[in-house]
C-alpha cells in the first residue's frame, strides 16, 4: 500500500447554500501519523471530517482512504463527533452507546454476540472506563462522555480515526488519557486526523498539522508547517482583533513556554 | 354497574372481544412507534402526519365509492407522506422554520381533509359511510375484517421494530454517527416514517385523526419517566398504549355516547400526568424529595 494514500483528498469544495465553507482542500496524509486540523470558529474544521465521512455532501472534488472511495473501506475508518453533538439524556448505558460502534459491521437484523461484548468491554478498558459499562449516560461528567465516544470508535477497529474536538471542555486527566491512547494507536500504525483548537498544545500532540480557513492554508510536518507566519495567515485577521500590540502569536508562544 | 363489567370483560359477545382486543392492540402498536419519535423529538411530526392523512382517506373513499380499507390505508400513506416531503421542502428552501411549516402544512392538510368530508357526507354516502367517526374516533366501528387488518399492520408494525430495533435506537441517538457507519440511514429514515403513517392509520378508526398524535406520543412521553433503558421504555409504553385502548374502550361500552379516541386520550394523559409527578427517580416529587434530602444533609455539615 502506498504509505501516503491513507488520506487523499482532492480540490475538496463545500458550501452549505452559496458560500463555501471549504474551498479546493488538497492534502496527503500518511499513515500512523497524529494529524492536528487547527483553523478559527467557522474554517470548516468539522466540515472536513464529516465530507470526509459523507455525512456532508461535497459540492466539488473527491476524497480517497486507502486510495479507495469511502463506500468500499467504511469498516476501515471511525469517526467520533463532537460531545455536544448529542442529547445524553437518551435512555441508554455506557455499554450501549460503546456496542453502536459495532453496529457496522453486525449490519442489519443481527444481534450483537459475545465478541462483540468483548470487544466493547475491552474498548472501555482503554479509555479508562471499564467500571461505568452499566452507568446511564445522562450520569457522566464531559470528560466520560468524551471517553464513551471515542471507545464508540475504538469499538469499529478501523485503521483510520477522525475526532472532532476530542479535547474540548475534558479535564486534565481525560486529556492526558486520551493523548496517551491516540499515541498508542499511532504506534500500531493507526493514522488519527483530529480537529483541534487549542493553539499551544499543538506542538506537543501532533506529528502533522493541517492549517485550515476555508482554503487550505498550510499541511505537513508540524515543525516546519507550524510556524508563526502560517499562523498568522490562518488566524489574520482574527488575531490581530484580538491582540492591540498586535502580539498575539508572541504571546502565544510565551505561554506555551512557561 | 358490576353486571355491566362482568359483561365487559367475560368478552362473551364477539364484538367487544373485536372492540377491546382491536383497541388495544392499534393502541400498543402505536405506543411503540411513538418511542422512537419522541426520542427523535420529532412529536410535532407525529401530529402533523396524524391530521394529514384525513384527505387521502376522503380521497380513498370518493375513488372507491364506499369504505374500502386497504384503499384507504394507501390514501392516508400517500397524504401523509406528501405533507411530510412538504414539511421537509419547505424547510429546506424557504426562510420559513420547521415549526412554521409543520403547522402550515398540518392545518392545510386537515382544512382540505374536513372540506371533503363534508362534500362527502353532504353527497348522500353520509349514512352508511361512517367517516365521520375518523375525526374523534369510534371504536363500535371496529368490525370483524377491519379489525382483522388492522391487526395484521399492528402486528407487522411490532415485528418491524423489533428487527430494527438497534438500528432506530443508533438514530434516534446519534444520525450523523449511523451515516458513517454506512447503514442505510434514509432507507431506515422512510421505514420508520412509513411506521408513523401506518399507525395512524391503524388507529384512526379508533381514535380519529384529531387525538391519534396523543396515541403516538403520550405513552411514550409517560414511560420515558419509568426507566432509562430503552427496551424497558418500549414494553412500558405498549402497556401503557394497551390499558389506555382497553379504558376507552371500556367507557365508550357503558355509555354509547362517548367517543372512544378521546376516552382513550384521558386515559393515557391520566398515566401520563401519574407519571410525570410520582415516577421512582424521575417523576417530579422523587426529584423535589431528593433535592429537599440534600439540602439537609448540607445544612446538617455545615451547621
Amino acid at each position: 500500500m502506498n504509505e501516503n494514500n491513507v488520506l487523499k483528498v482532492n480540490s475538496l469544495t463545500v458550501g452549505y447554500t452559496w458560500k463555501p465553507v471549504l474551498w479546493e482542500i488538497d492534502f496527503e496524509i500518511p499513515q500512523g501519523k497524529i494529524v492536528g486540523v487547527v483553523g478559527p470558529n467557522g474554517a470548516g474544521k468539522s466540515t472536513l471530517l464529516k465530507s470526509v465521512m459523507g455525512v456532508v455532501p461535497v459540492t466539488n472534488g473527491s476524497v480517497g482512504i486507502f486510495g479507495q472511495p469511502l463506500d468500499e473501506v467504511r469498516k476501515r475508518v471511525s469517526y467520533v463527533p463532537q460531545r455536544e453533538s448529542v442529547d445524553w439524556d437518551f435512555p441508554a448505558s455506557v455499554f450501549d452507546v460503546v456496542m453502536m460502534g459495532r453496529y457496522g459491521r453486525l449490519g442489519l437484523l443481527s444481534r450483537p454476540r459475545k465478541a462483540d461484548k468483548e470487544v466493547v468491554l475491552d474498548c472501555l478498558e482503554k479509555v479508562g472506563m471499564a467500571d461505568f459499562a452499566k452507568r446511564q449516560i445522562s450520569q457522566l461528567s464531559g470528560g466520560q462522555q468524551q471517553r464513551v465516544f471515542i471507545a464508540r470508535a475504538l469499538a469499529q477497529q478501523a485503521d483510520l480515526y477522525l475526532l472532532d474536538e476530542p479535547f474540548a471542555g475534558v479535564d486534565a486527566a481525560t486529556e492526558e488519557t486520551i493523548i496517551r491512547l491516540l499515541r498508542k494507536m499511532s504506534e500500531e500504525n493507526k493514522t488519527l486526523v483530529v480537529v483541534h483548537h487549542d493553539l499551544q498544545s499543538v506542538k506537543k500532540y501532533f506529528d502533522w498539522v493541517i492549517m485550515l480557513n476555508v482554503d487550505l492554508v498550510a499541511y505537513g510536518p508540524t515543525e516546519t508547517v507550524f510556524t508563526e507566519e502560517n499562523i498568522k495567515k490562518t488566524y489574520g485577521g482574527k488575531l490581530t482583533f484580538l491582540s492591540d500590540d498586535g502580539n498575539m502569536i508572541a504571546d502565544l508562544y510565551t505561554i506555551q513556554e512557561k | 354497574m358490576m353486571q355491566v363489567l362482568i359483561d365487559f370483560f367475560s368478552f362473551s359477545d364477539p364484538n367487544i372481544r373485536y372492540v377491546v382486543l382491536g383497541s388495544m392492540l392499534l393502541a400498543a402498536s402505536s405506543a411503540i412507534v411513538g418511542v422512537f419519535i419522541v426520542l427523535k423529538k420529532k412529536a410535532l411530526i407525529g401530529d402533523a402526519v396524524s391530521h394529514s392523512v384525513l384527505p387521502g382517506i376522503c380521497a380513498a373513499f370518493l375513488f372507491a365509492g364506499s369504505k374500502n380499507i386497504p384503499l384507504m390505508i394507501v390514501g392516508a400513506f400517500i397524504s401523509g407522506w406528501l405533507a411530510i416531503v412538504m414539511i421537509d421542502f419547505i424547510t429546506r428552501h424557504s426562510k420559513i422554520k420547521k415549526d412554521a411549516a409543520i403547522s402550515i402544512i398540518l392545518t392545510v392538510f386537515f382544512g382540505l381533509g374536513i372540506v371533503m368530508l363534508t362534500y362527502i357526507q353532504h353527497n348522500g354516502y353520509a349514512s352508511q359511510s361512517g367517516l365521520e367517526s375518523f375525526i374523534f374516533g369510534n371504536a363500535a366501528a371496529l368490525i370483524g375484517n377491519d379489525v382483522i387488518v388492522f391487526s395484521v399492520i399492528a402486528v407487522v408494525l411490532v415485528v418491524i421494530v423489533i428487527a430494527f430495533f438497534k438500528e432506530f435506537t443508533l438514530m434516534a441517538f446519534d444520525e450523523p454517527y449511523a451515516k458513517t457507519l454506512g447503514l442505510p440511514v434514509s432507507r431506515l429514515e422512510l421505514l420508520l416514517t412509513t411506521l408513523t403513517v401506518l399507525a395512524v392509520v391503524t388507529g384512526i378508526t379508533a381514535v380519529g385523526v384529531v387525538l391519534m398524535a396523543a396515541m403516538l406520543i403520550t405513552p411514550a412521553a409517560a414511560a420515558r419517566f419509568w426507566s432509562d433503558n430503552i427496551r424497558k421504555i418500549v414494553v412500558i409504553s405498549a402497556c401503557f398504549g394497551a390499558f389506555s385502548g382497553l379504558a376507552g374502550a371500556f367507557i365508550s361500552y357503558m355509555a354509547p355516547a362517548m367517543p372512544t379516541g378521546p376516552w382513550m386520550v384521558v386515559a393515557s394523559s391520566c398515566i401520563a400526568f401519574f407519571s410525570f409527578f410520582f415516577a421512582p427517580g424521575r417523576g417530579s416529587v422523587s426529584l423535589w424529595w431528593r433535592k429537599r434530602q440534600h439540602i439537609t444533609d448540607l445544612n446538617r455539615r455545615v451547621g
